[in-house]
Parts: C-alpha cells; sequence; structure tokens
C-alpha cells in the first residue's frame, strides 16, 4: 500500500539555523496521526513542509507516491488541505463565504460556482455542525465556531489528507472536546499537531519531536511511557484509568 | 448572465449620469440640452447649432476633465482594493504608502530635472518612483517588525516616512532645477490637479483603468483566497507570490500613471474600497467593480466640488478627497482600535 504521506529525510534551515532534521515518516490512508512535542520543537515546521507550503532544504515529500515539488499548488490543494493555528480576518466575511473559500482550487479564474460546489460546501458545513450559522458573520462566532469553519473549509477542498495545527489550542473545555471528536470522526487521513497528551492518546499512531527532529513513533501505548515523557517533556507521568469507562488518562507532575 | 449583463448596463448608465453631470456642472452652467446637442454633434455629426464657446467647454475642457476623474477614481480605488487585499491592511493605499510620493518624484525627475534626456516618458519614471517608494515603505515597515506591512502602527509610520521624504524631494528637484512657473507646479504634485488635462490624456488613463480592472477581475477568485493571510491562500492552492508581485505591480503602475497626468490624489484608494465593503460585502468578484464604480463617481463628484465651492477659483482636487478621506481615516483607525485595523 502506498502511503497517504511518505517523508525522506526531510529538514528544513532558515538563516542557518537547521528548525528540522532528518524527519523520516509514513503515514498511513485513513489514519490519524499525532504529532507531539515541546514548544520550538518543529511541529508546525513539519506541518508546514507536509503542506507544501514550505519547500524543505533537504529530502522530499511524497504524497500518494508522488513528490510535492513536481505537484502544482492547484493539484497539491486538491488532495490536501492544511488548517492552519487560529487563523483570523478583520474582513466581514460571512461563515458561508469562508467554507466557499475550500473550492478555490477547483475552479478556474472566471468560472462561477456551480450547484456541485454549492452542494460541497453545505455538507461540510453539516460535517461540523454548522448548517444553521451559515449566514453568520465571521467576528460573531466563538473560537471553536472559527475552528469548526476553518475545518469545513478544508473539507470543502475534498482533500484525502487533512493537516491540523494545534486545532484545540485557546479552546475552552467543551469545544475542545467536541472539535477532538469531530476531526477524529473524519473519514481522510489525518496528521494533527496536538498540545495536550492526553488528546494524544486518541489518535491511530504519534510522532515526537524534540528540537527539530522525530525521536520516537508508534501506537500511544508505545509513545507515552514515562521514560519517554520524562525524557522529551520533563515530567513525571502516571497512567490513570478512569474507572467510568477504562479510559486511559495521564497525570502530570513536575520532576 | 442576464444579471451580470442588467448590472453592468446599470453600472455603465450611473457612470454616464454622473459624467454628464460633470460636464454640465460648473461655474458656467449649461443646461442638459446644451450638453447633449454638443455631443451629439461630436459624436454622431448632428449639425445643432451651439455657441462655439459651449463647444469648447463642454468637450475640450469639461468632458476630457470628467473622464479623466472618472479613470483616475477607478483606476485608484482598484488600488486600494489589491493594497488592502494583499497586505491585510484596511490602512493600506497608494497615498498614505507613499506611492503617489514615489511617482511624483519619479515623475518630476524626467519632466523638471530632465532625467534620460528625453528618451524616458514622465510615467516611466513615475512607475520606477512608485516601485521605489513601495519597496523603500515595505522594507521600512518590515525591519519595524511586529507583523510589518500587516501592522497599522507600522504601516502609517512608514507610510509617512515615505511620503515626506518623496515629497520633500519632489519640492527640491522643481524649487532647484525648475523655473519660476514649474515652481508653482508643485502643489499639482502634491494635492493633484486636472486643470491641464486634454482629450490625449483620456485614452492613457482610461486605457489603464480598464485594463488594471480586468486583470483584477481576473484574480478575484485568488483575492479572496487572501481572507485569512498569505499561508491560507497558498493551502488554496493560489500561487501566492506570482499573484502578489503581478498585482502589486499593478496597483504600482495604475498609481504611476494617474500620478503622471494629474498628480498625487490622496484617500480614494482609502474611502472607495471601504465604502464599496460596506455596500456590496468583501468578495471581490463584487467589490472590485463597485469599487471601480464608486470611485469614478466620487472624483467626477470631488473634481465639480473642487471647481465650483469657491466662485472664480479652482480647489487642487486633492482637497476635497482629502477633506472627505481624512475622517474615515480616522473612522477606520478607531474602528480597529485594540486591535489590527
Amino acid at each position: 500500500m502506498t502511503a497517504a504521506l511518505h517523508v525522506r529525510n526531510v529538514g528544513w534551515a532558515t538563516r542557518g539555523a537547521h528548525i528540522v532534521q532528518g524527519v523520516s515518516l509514513d503515514v498511513q490512508p485513513g489514519e490519524m496521526l499525532g504529532l507531539i512535542g515541546p514548544n520550538g520543537s518543529g511541529k508546525s515546521t513539519v506541518l508546514r513542509l507536509l503542506s507544501g507550503i514550505l519547500a524543505p532544504t533537504t529530502g522530499e515529500v511524497l504524497l500518494a507516491g508522488q513528490s510535492l515539488r513536481a505537484l502544482p499548488r492547484r493539484a497539491l490543494a486538491r488532495q490536501l488541505a492544511f488548517v492552519s493555528q487560529m487563523a483570523d480576518t478583520q474582513d466581514a466575511i460571512d461563515v458561508w463565504d469562508a467554507v466557499e473559500l475550500g473550492r478555490t482550487p477547483w475552479l478556474s479564474a472566471l468560472q462561477p460556482l456551480s450547484a456541485e460546489d454549492g452542494r460541497i460546501v453545505r455538507a461540510a458545513l453539516a460535517a461540523v455542525g454548522l448548517e444553521h450559522k451559515q449566514r453568520s458573520a465571521w467576528s460573531t462566532l466563538s473560537g471553536g465556531e472559527r475552528q469548526r469553519v476553518h475545518i469545513a473549509r478544508a473539507l470543502a477542498q475534498q482533500p484525502g489528507v487533512l493537516l491540523l495545527d494545534e486545532p484545540t489550542n485557546h479552546l475552552d473545555i467543551h469545544q475542545q472536546l467536541s472539535l477532538m471528536q469531530l476531526v477524529r470522526g473524519l473519514p481522510i487521513t489525518k496528521v494533527v499537531a496536538l498540545h495536550d497528551l492526553n488528546q494524544a492518546l486518541a489518535c491511530d499512531r504519534l510522532a515526537v519531536m524534540r528540537t527539530g527532529q522525530l525521536v520516537a513513533h508508534g501506537t500511544p501505548q508505545q509513545i507515552l511511557t514515562p521514560a519517554l515523557l520524562q525524557d522529551v517533556f520533563k515530567v513525571q507521568v502516571s497512567e490513570l484509568v478512569d474507572p467510568q469507562d477504562g479510559a486511559l488518562v495521564l497525570r502530570f507532575k513536575p520532576l | 448572465m442576464l444579471r451580470l449583463i442588467l448590472l453592468s448596463t446599470a453600472a455603465l448608465a450611473v457612470l454616464a449620469v454622473a459624467i454628464l453631470l460633470g460636464v454640465a456642472i460648473g461655474e458656467t452652467r449649461l443646461s442638459p440640452t446644451v450638453v447633449y446637442q454638443v455631443l451629439a454633434n461630436q459624436l454622431a455629426g448632428a449639425q445643432y447649432p451651439v455657441d462655439p464657446i459651449d463647444q469648447g467647454i463642454v468637450w475640450n475642457y469639461r468632458l476630457a476633465r470628467a473622464l479623466v476623474a472618472a479613470s483616475c477614481g477607478a483606476g485608484l480605488a482598484i488600488s486600494g482594493v489589491i493594497l488592502q487585499s494583499l497586505l491585510r491592511n484596511a490602512l493600506a493605499e497608494p497615498y498614505l504608502l507613499g506611492i503617489s510620493a514615489g511617482a511624483s518624484t519619479g515623475a518630476v525627475l524626467v519632466s523638471v530635472a530632465g532625467l534620460g534626456a528625453g528618451a524616458i516618458s514622465m510615467t516611466t519614471g513615475a512607475f520606477f518612483g512608485a516601485v521605489c517608494a513601495f519597496a523603500l515603505v515595505a522594507l521600512l515597515a518590515h525591519a519595524a517588525g511586529s507583523g510589518g506591512l500587516r501592522n497599522s502602527a507600522q504601516i502609517v509610520l512608514a507610510g509617512i516616512a515615505g511620503s515626506q521624504l518623496f515629497n520633500a524631494l519632489t519640492s527640491l528637484i522643481i524649487t532647484k532645477s525648475g523655473s519660476a512657473e514649474q515652481a508653482r507646479g508643485i502643489m499639482f504634485w502634491l494635492l493633484g490637479n486636472l486643470s491641464g488635462v486634454r482629450w490625449g490624456d483620456t485614452l492613457l488613463t482610461a486605457g489603464v483603468a480598464v485594463a488594471g480592472i480586468a486583470v483584477c477581475a481576473w484574480h478575484a477568485r485568488a483575492l479572496d483566497a487572501f481572507t485569512f493571510g498569505s499561508e491560507s491562500a497558498a493551502a488554496l492552492g493560489v500561487p501566492v507570490r506570482r499573484v502578489q508581485l503581478v498585482l502589486l505591480l499593478v496597483a504600482a503602475l495604475i498609481t504611476a500613471v494617474m500620478v503622471s497626468i494629474v498628480g498625487a490624489i490622496g484617500f480614494v484608494g482609502l474611502v472607495i474600497p471601504h465604502a464599496a465593503r460596506f455596500m456590496v460585502g468583501v468578495r471581490h468578484r463584487r467589490l472590485i467593480p463597485a469599487s471601480a464604480l464608486m470611485g469614478a463617481v466620487f472624483l467626477i463628484a470631488a473634481d465639480v466640488i473642487s471647481r465650483t465651492l469657491i466662485p472664480g477659483q479652482v480647489l487642487p482636487i486633492g482637497v476635497i478627497t482629502a477633506l472627505v478621506g481624512a475622517p474615515v481615516f480616522a473612522g477606520i483607525l478607531l474602528k480597529g482600535r485594540g486591535g489590527r485595523a
């Protein structure tokens, strides 16, 4: 099976500083891969390299077997969508128009939107549960709703792969949980940079970044071990079991 | 499609009415009949008996002037739309960013100081001046940090530095190299004036305005994609660098051509896009034509006011646009308080 994303020895340097070095990784079709690591470990940069927004200085990224270097921007945007951290606007745009932007890679310069495009936008809004807000102004939305609009816009691109950069940042706890549930349920390949290690438990696999390098990857059970967390995140961890549903919960203490 | 045809027809009708009013109103008030008769004589070869003086006022003076005003208004408004969309800054505008001042300097370097010894046109000089000024202001805003051109404070401060520098250079060149008559023209380059406009100017300004609107309309979808910033535009498949380069050069070119013919008219690129967004929303497929039309009508109106406000005197048109624009500028600044304006 061809990997949805195949990352081969990728590195990125700017002004002589190596921000990301020697990252190799496969993302399987349909899986949800969590990218974790302390602040400044290079998670966002890796996502930008996977999205093609940054071109790697070394190595290459293959999307379904095709090098990103060889893919025109538009063709790439039809297969892969990227939601960056809390992109904001001052424009008085409404929800429908913001999601409609996701059709951009499918339309030529002067081509009007078809009924089919409208159907896709509606489906994307339905997938994030915002059908009832389609005419609401962007400025009136909560942080969680804004993040859902960004995800709906990404879904309107009809991508096979969705990249999300810390989608639950700045959201309250209810919004965090419902957003993660939404993302988990999307039937496409997902790569998600995450801050909260308890949320990371819900991923199919995790990749751990530290100072620009990939130090480990595997299932959450393999990765979220006391030894690794102490090593990478400088915390002590106790694994607890929720008596209600038997789910694993991580509790952190300073070293 | 039918809707598009109806809207275009309505827009052209509004523009035609504005031009006719611009021609009819003035110190010598001419009746619509006289205006009609002159136009019929000139355009359709009719043989109405019209006073030759009225004929001259309508055809050679006011009509050319109204057409240039319309083209400049549309062109400057479109430049404002481009700059605001690409720089993600509500205060971006050719005049405030110093692009107009740079164009003035480039134009006087050629026309007054004789740069290029007649081999390059004033418009070419204005274009290079505009690009230099924009590059300088962009570098300055970028070097000042915290968001560069996307930060209101940064853009305004860098724009002030750029405008002041280039306006000073313009005054210096004119005073040093120019005759006494040319020295009086300093006001022209700083505030704009439509008095010297002749038929020859209409073709260039109208051509540039129409071409600018067309290029801009072609990129309407790409401009929409910049709503959440250039990174999000890139993620939507827009070739960000190419679109930015093409459209910023178009904005500089429009500004340069307009400045080389009517001087630096301020605030049109600020006031009109905001008013248009208020009326038709933020999507560029509507915003671009609406801004062009409103800019055209606005500058014709400003020209009429500049000619009629003080009897016997013609004010520089930039005075009128600034009287409207400065309060709007203040309003946008206050509205954006606490965040990015």
